[in-house]
């Protein structure tokens, strides 16, 4: 499998403060879908800055799909790695929304007819068809977040990066932009970095990436770190609510698994209130 | 203060092509004391009506022109009361109201705009005050000392910086207590946790009940989150289609899981795990809440 975007040793600072990544090293490979979590200031955002070049690192390295990521090759870099931020409204930029999706496409200088052609393919693939000649500011969140993902797509990016682009909506719009990534990932193989807060998101991940300031403290699969809750709650992290009651019921005395599955955590208890009777 | 609303419809735009009716027919009773949940889905008319409740949207009775238009026919006058103010009167005193109702939208951190955290929460008692007596220094700074403390924050460490240099959850802290600043009696939160992680979140929770405790009799929070309904309401109603759907305790609201899918909402994690069990054969009497589920299922096994 090629790697979709390295990191080698990376550091960078914001200049004030003392908050500062050191040494950085991470891998995603092509295909992936990454959850990346961290307490608010952990330096999950700042990540996803530095992998399209908005921040330039202090030192290390960049890579995506095996180029090292420098001034020449920015612009390119940026084509290739889209990034999707929290809030809506300060993404969308024109007031009809296929103006809105082409703004980036027409700003890398794009024959027209490829523009339009971009457009459709944006449209069709955050599911967004009907609205191509719709007002921006009269859509949902879900829908202004799936237009800002749809600008994104028109650029043909290889890399996808949600930086908590489900937060400020409601719990419909968070799975429309959910379903849409997911459909990028499994068809259409895009490399997907998921900075979330939700652990019900980032157990979709592959596999998951727990930053605490600005280092990266636990790598594995999303199920395998959220059971690891004392390490978890010294990152300031906390357990999703399902596993909290497992974790109280074995309190209890009671032998249950720390699934995070509604089925699975209900079919123990049956069986152990079934047993004790 | 006690909330009484009766027969309030709303339309945006009337008489438009962009015409919608946000609120229809709606009646509801808030009680003082209680921790009052609103949901509903982005659209349902909730944000509309709470902010009937402090006059940020007035019924058209109250207003100057109201003479002008004619009431339509058929339907009975609306009633807004809020305490003693009665907000289908166009001669209450609506500034008077405002200091006692007060609203933290979604977001709240956003409308930070003063140079220093003190001045940005003194704002709206600068504001409210009467213009020939304004408050002293004195009484500001301990109003705004006040506030401050009220939610969590030192007077000494916080109140000269400037509100653009604190951290996301300290932002919404002081934003808080810039609407806290005035001593409002009822306190309505759009959205209070949105956008925190998952220690932002408990925080304010935690943060809530204190202020419910000794702060503000009622406190009303409008959310997407069942569970933060269910840990923390003591009352809740729910809003579809401009309609009030139900009036009910989160232990009661949250067994019409049917109904509430219908109309696009989930249910908290602790109705799910009940449910499931339901289908299992174990019926689990429990208030939704974490702590009751897990009492429940542990009483359960004592008994077995």
């Amino acid at each position: 499998m090629m790697n979709a975007l390295e990191f080698e040793d990376v550091s960078f600072s914001y200049g004030e403060g003392d908050f500062r990544i050191n040494n950085l090293n991470f891998t995603v490979g092509q295909g992936e879908l990454v959850a990346i979590l961290g307490h608010n200031g952990s330096g999950k955002s700042t990540l996803a800055r530095l992998a399209n070049r908005i921040l330039q690192p202090d030192g290390g390295t960049i890579r995506v799909f095996g180029e090292t990521v420098g001034e020449d090759n920015l612009y390119d870099v940026r084509r290739k790695v889209g990034v999707v931020f929290q809030n809506p409204d300060n993404q969308n930029v024109a007031s009809i929304v296929e103006d809105d999706v082409a703004f980036g496409a027409e700003n890398i200088g794009l024959p027209r007819e490829e523009i339009g052609s971009r457009i459709g393919f944006a449209l069709k693939a955050t599911g967004m068809e009907a609205y191509r000649h719709a007002t921006v500011a009269r859509l949902s969140g879900g829908q202004k977040q799936r237009i800002a993902i749809a600008g994104v797509l028109a650029l043909k990016p290889q890399i996808m990066i949600l930086d908590e682009a489900t937060a400020m909506l409601d719990p419909r719009g968070r799975k429309e932009i959910v379903d849409v990534v997911l459909r990028l990932n499994r068809e259409e193989k895009m490399t997907v970095l998921m900075i979330t807060h939700y652990p019900e998101e980032a157990l979709l991940a592959d596999r998951a990436i727990v930053m605490n300031r600005g280092e990266i403290v636990m790598r594995g699969a999303p199920a395998e770190i959220f059971a690891r809750h004392e390490e978890l709650l010294t990152y300031n992290l906390d357990l999703p609510r399902i596993g909290k009651i497992c974790k109280a019921l074995q309190a209890g005395g009671m032998s249950v698994s720390d699934t995070l599955d509604i089925q699975t955590l209900a079919d123990e208890i049956a069986k152990e209130l079934a047993c004790g009777s | 203060m006690r909330i009484v609303a009766e027969h309030l419809t709303h339309i945006y735009n009337e008489g438009s092509p962009f015409e919608a009716r946000a609120l229809d027919d709606v009646t509801l009773t808030i009680e003082e004391g209680e921790f009052f949940g609103i949901l509903g889905h982005t659209g349902s008319g909730k944000s509309t009506f709470v902010q009937h409740l402090n006059g940020l949207i007035r019924l058209p009775s109250s207003l100057k022109r109201a003479k002008k238009r004619k009431p339509k026919e058929g339907l009975p006058a609306p009633v807004l009361r809020v305490g003693d103010f009665d907000l289908a009167d166009k001669k209450t005193d609506f500034r008077a109201l405002r200091k006692k109702v007060g609203i933290v939208f979604q977001y709240p951190e956003q409308q930070l705009f003063a140079e220093t955290v003190k001045d940005d929460v003194a704002f709206g008692l600068k504001s409210f005050a009467d213009r020939k007596h304004p408050p002293e220094e004195g009484e500001i700074e301990t109003a705004v000392r006040e506030a401050l403390g009220a939610v969590g924050l030192r007077y000494e460490e916080v109140a000269s910086q400037s509100p653009f240099d604190l951290s996301g959850g300290q932002k919404r802290r002081v934003a808080i207590a810039g609407v806290l600043v005035t001593k409002p009696e009822v306190l309505i939160l759009d959205e209070p946790a949105a956008g925190l992680d998952p220690l932002g979140k408990n925080e304010i929770a935690d943060l809530l009940h204190r202020l419910h405790g000794d702060w503000c009799k009622t406190v009303i929070i409008v959310s997407h989150d069942m569970d933060e309904i269910a840990e923390n309401c003591t009352m809740s109603a729910v809003f579809a289609e401009g309609k009030v759907k139900y009036v009910l305790p989160p232990r009661e609201l949250f067994k019409h899981a049917e109904e509430l899918s219908a109309i696009g909402l989930d249910i908290p994690l602790v109705a799910k795990l009940c449910r499931a069990l339901s289908a299992r054969g174990v019926e689990i009497g429990c208030d939704f809440t974490a702590d009751g589920f897990v009492k429940a299922v542990l009483a359960m096994r004592g008994r077995a």
